[in-house]
């Protein structure tokens, strides 16, 4: 009990197999609250179906884990409603303005209308997209989506945030303007899971963890792990690990 | 280049024959449509409400009235007294069919050994009204048999007026009509589908960026397709020859030459549908609303063309389907020669040819 | 002879009313047997660039020659000798991973065996999955087959589109392995890449940003072209640590970068311990500060705010 108070996520045993394949294979772990949590791992390593998982999306075939106090396998819709999500693949309406892509997500975690103004009209000064809020989405420079992207996943000031490769492909200065925001929502209390493919943001985190063929194979500070496999960057942990794989397909 | 051709083609079947799902739709889609209408159509009557007029009113024609009014497939409404009374019961749509019999049957029957039974059907139903006719004629022939064993044989000629759509129309003009559909939506959908599937994967950039030239992964494209709709017509004219027994009346390799003219066709608007899309979704759109619907709206297959307003009927010349479905009505059913399409071909092969220049003007050779 | 040469080449689309400028009349010589990288973001214009060498696009301006060989005029016989691998994932997911290659190497009326020798060293990676089709494979896997197909003809120029986007850092180590190894056997590599850190890995770089080289030159000649001082500065609450390097008046683009923060001093006179006393008078614990050599990152920050302004 003393844990659902301090802890975001608290994963134990979490299991999922597909047919003969185990994709995640009984991993443990805690998220604490305020936390930023780096998730890492080669392709196929098993991030995405643990994140998956832990969002409700997926049943796990053992294993159990609470998010935000919730229970992945009986309480998947409290979960999502609790939990912020943001992808680099699929995040924002393009043909819908930025005023509208807001309403709809104000309106899908059922917010009332001078709530959403609000956070628009907060939202849109933070960015400096006052005079955007009519442009459409589609139009607005890749840097300023994922941005907004960010914003309008935290729109319902979720108490943690799944973040999926949120910075592929941004250009060096909006990525260490997003990760600003990242920071900020953590000094808040927002709790962060993030993963990347950007060795150097995993310096950015609180704490990292690092997935090999479907098990969790490091769990710590980033400063903790370098001193650990003795190499001056997590990329260089991350390489020894990775070589340890025996899993090669998806 | 024969080799790259080759490779292409193997390609292609490949990519057909692992969708097994939809390579069962494509197969099993003609047999079911020819099925279901077929069954559809065929339909056992039963109690169809009918009308007999028998001014006679002796032994003889009691006993065929009677014999009649028993079978399971008929309800007769009333007996009606006058000739006036069936136009009348007809317009109004209370009976199917009218059987009348001469004035003086038995007389008729046992001077001349001969009477004349006249069937009057609403033949707007062809289906339903040859049925019908079927079945009296059936029971007329029974009561004939029954009445001759003793006697000198008696002959009762029977004769049927069918209403509002004498040649029987429409009764099984729906295997052309599908014929024009499936080799439409495999050769135009399918195609269009397959090059704009490689243009959303990306694979369309690495073809177009080797030396293949442009016009070859066209052709290779579709030859699948073009084998694919030639079993798909084997098998619609099988079905339509073996379970519903209607005869190929004209020649057979009239019927496939021109078939293979409307699958060329077919393939070319898939192509020029595929040169102006980007994906998918908006390709299968094309097809089914931009080829699909129009076919079967103006081909004459649903609808007879010669009811619509003018410029409906003007509208119904630019559909290719229309054509060949006027082709193989003349050949499959009224056993036509060439002599009698070649204007039909002339068009069709017309616009074969000014869609062909069309897409391979439009096909680029660049992704801008 | 230059294996790519392009001369003041502008391209712009327009979707709607809007146009987009994606290539800025830019000029560009890549020598024969050179490893060259195209750096920038996503948007940048490095697709553009890519396609129109690869005579897929055509340019609205200026002129473009690969092999010697004009984009525009000879694009069919540039076609014959270039290796392109696109952007996004270019194979056919349900041909085996054999079925890709051989298909491939047919249209480029070739076969596996004929040009075996040089792909031999990635084929043999891929080898034990040849049966497994191409779409059950992992990213890593893609990268290699796709890499395979597009050196199956033995062209003299290979042209890569974002070849490590989405690929985890091991993948992209190997995969960096093995175009210095197909360079050594005589190639002529263009690389475009999102990555910042790949830059070390080429012999010359071009930075691109919004349709505009900031720089070309080798990485360690960019770096040498941008000696300004440089500091990295950690303490045990990056979050806050940002906020007060900020407020204090003595440096400028004070950015995250990894464990540390970088950020530049207003003038060569500020010294850097003024900034170690003020951020302890922050209480900050555990301050690590020191002066670092910039990295190709830094650079294109620099170049980018320059250009953004100007």
């Amino acid at each position: 009990m003393y844990h659902e108070l301090n802890d975001m996520i608290v994963a134990d045993k979490l299991t999922k197999t597909f047919g003969d394949f185990t994709a995640v294979d009984a991993i443990s772990f805690e998220v604490k609250k305020g936390e930023i949590f780096g998730f890492l791992g080669a392709n196929g390593a098993g991030k995405s179906t643990a994140m998956r998982m832990l969002c409700g999306l997926l049943q796990p075939s053992s294993g159990s884990a609470r998010v935000a106090g919730h229970d992945i396998t009986r309480q998947s819709e409290k979960i999502k409603q609790t939990i912020g999500y943001m992808s680099q693949k699929f995040s924002l309406y393009e043909d819908l303005t930025v005023k509208e892509n807001m309403r709809l997500y104000g309106g899908i975690y059922g917010m009332n209308l001078t709530a959403i103004k609000a956070k628009t009209a907060s939202i849109a000064s933070a960015l400096h997209l006052q005079e955007e809020l009519d442009t459409l989405v589609g139009s607005l420079p890749l840097g300023w989506k994922q941005k907004l992207a960010f914003s309008v996943a935290m729109f319902h000031s979720p108490p943690l945030v799944f973040l999926d490769e949120p910075t592929g492909g941004v250009d060096p200065v909006t990525r260490r303007e997003f990760w600003e925001l990242i920071y900020a929502a953590a000094h808040e209390g927002t709790t962060v899971f993030v993963t990347t493919h950007y060795m150097d943001e995993a310096e950015y985190c609180d704490r990292v963890c690092i997935m090999v063929d479907g098990k969790i194979q490091a769990l710590d500070k980033p400063g903790a792990l370098r001193q650990m496999y003795n190499t001056n960057s997590i990329e260089g942990v991350f390489l020894q690990l990775a070589r340890t794989a025996k899993r090669m397909a998806d | 280049m024969l080799q790259q051709f080759r490779a292409f083609v193997k390609k292609e079947i490949l990519h057909i024959w692992r969708d097994k799902r939809t390579l069962f739709i494509l197969f099993g889609m003609p047999i079911v449509q020819i099925t279901l209408f077929g069954f559809a159509l065929t339909n056992e009557v039963k109690n169809a409400s009918i009308a007999i007029l028998d001014p006679a009113k002796d032994e003889m024609s009691a006993k065929l009235t009677s014999r009649i009014s028993a079978s399971r497939y008929f309800e007769v409404e009333r007996v009606i007294v006058s000739p006036s009374q069936i136009d009348e019961a007809f317009r109004t749509g209370k009976i199917k069919m009218a059987v009348i019999l001469p004035p003086r049957f038995s007389e008729e029957l046992l001077h001349t050994n001969t009477a004349t039974v006249q069937f009057i059907t609403d033949a707007s139903d062809p289906n339903v009204a040859t049925t019908l006719v079927n079945y009296a004629s059936s029971i007329i022939h029974d009561y004939q048999q029954e009445i001759t064993q003793s006697q000198l044989p008696y002959t009762i000629h029977t004769e049927t007026r069918m209403l509002y759509n004498p040649q029987l129309k429409g009764a099984f003009n729906f295997v052309p009509g599908v014929m024009a559909m499936i080799l439409l939506l495999v050769c135009t959908m399918m195609t269009s589908i397959s090059i704009v599937k490689e243009k959303e994967t990306g694979t369309m950039e690495v073809l177009l960026a080797s030396p293949l030239p442009p016009l070859l992964i066209i052709i290779a494209k579709a030859i699948p397709y073009l084998i694919l709709s030639f079993v798909n017509i084997a098998s619609i004219l099988l079905l339509s020859v073996f379970v519903l027994e209607l005869p190929i009346a004209g020649s057979l390799a009239l019927l496939l030459a021109e078939s293979i003219l409307f699958t060329i066709t077919a393939l070319t608007l898939g192509l020029l549908i595929s040169t102006i899309t980007a994906s998918q979704q908006v390709a299968m759109l094309i097809s089914l609303v931009g080829m699909f619907l129009p076919t079967l709206m103006f081909s004459g297959f649903m609808f007879p063309i010669e009811n619509m307003p003018l410029p409906l009927q003007i509208i119904s010349n630019i559909i290719p389907a229309k054509w060949y479905y006027i082709i193989v009505k003349a050949v499959m059913i009224k056993g036509l020669n060439f002599s009698f399409i070649w204007k039909e071909t002339l068009i069709l092969t017309g616009m074969t040819l000014l869609l062909m220049a069309l897409a391979v003007r439009k096909f680029k050779v660049r992704l801008d | 002879m230059n294996a790519i040469s392009v001369r003041n080449l502008s391209k712009s689309y327009t979707t709607g009313k809007q146009t987009v400028e994606a290539l800025c009349n830019i000029s560009l010589q890549v020598a024969a047997g050179e490893l060259f990288g195209i750096i920038g973001p996503d948007g940048a214009g490095k697709t553009s660039l890519l396609r129109i060498l690869a005579t897929l696009m055509q340019p609205n301006a200026g002129q473009a020659s690969v092999l010697g060989l004009d984009t525009t005029k000879d694009y069919k016989a540039i076609r014959q000798k270039i290796g392109y691998m696109p952007g996004r994932f270019s194979l056919y997911q349900d041909l085996s991973v054999e079925e890709n290659l051989d298909f491939f190497a047919t249209i480029f009326k070739t076969s596996i065996d004929a040009n075996y020798q040089l792909i031999k060293d990635i084929y043999e990676q891929i080898a034990p999955f040849k049966k497994r089709k191409a779409g059950k494979l992992s990213g890593g896997m893609k990268q290699k087959l796709a890499l395979c197909c597009a050196l199956i003809h033995k062209p003299s120029l290979l042209l890569l589109d974002e070849p490590t986007t989405g690929v985890d850092v091991m993948s992209r180590k190997e995969f960096w392995d093995m175009l210095a190894s197909l360079q050594q056997q005589g190639l002529t590599i263009v690389v475009a890449t999102p990555y910042m850190d790949e830059a070390s890995l080429c012999d010359r770089i071009a930075l691109l940003d919004r349709g505009n080289f900031l720089e070309i030159d080798t990485p360690s000649g960019i770096i040498a072209n941008h000696q300004s001082t440089l500091w990295a500065v950690k303490s045990d609450n990056m979050y806050q640590l940002l906020q007060d390097t900020r407020s204090w008046s003595g440096v400028t683009n004070v950015f995250p970068f990894g464990e540390y923060l970088h950020c530049s001093p207003h003038s060569s006179n500020t010294d850097i311990k003024e900034l170690e006393a003020y951020l302890l008078s922050k209480k900050q614990q555990q301050i690590v500060v020191k002066q670092i050599e910039p990295q190709i990152e830094d650079v294109f920050m620099h170049l980018m705010n320059k250009h953004h302004v100007s």
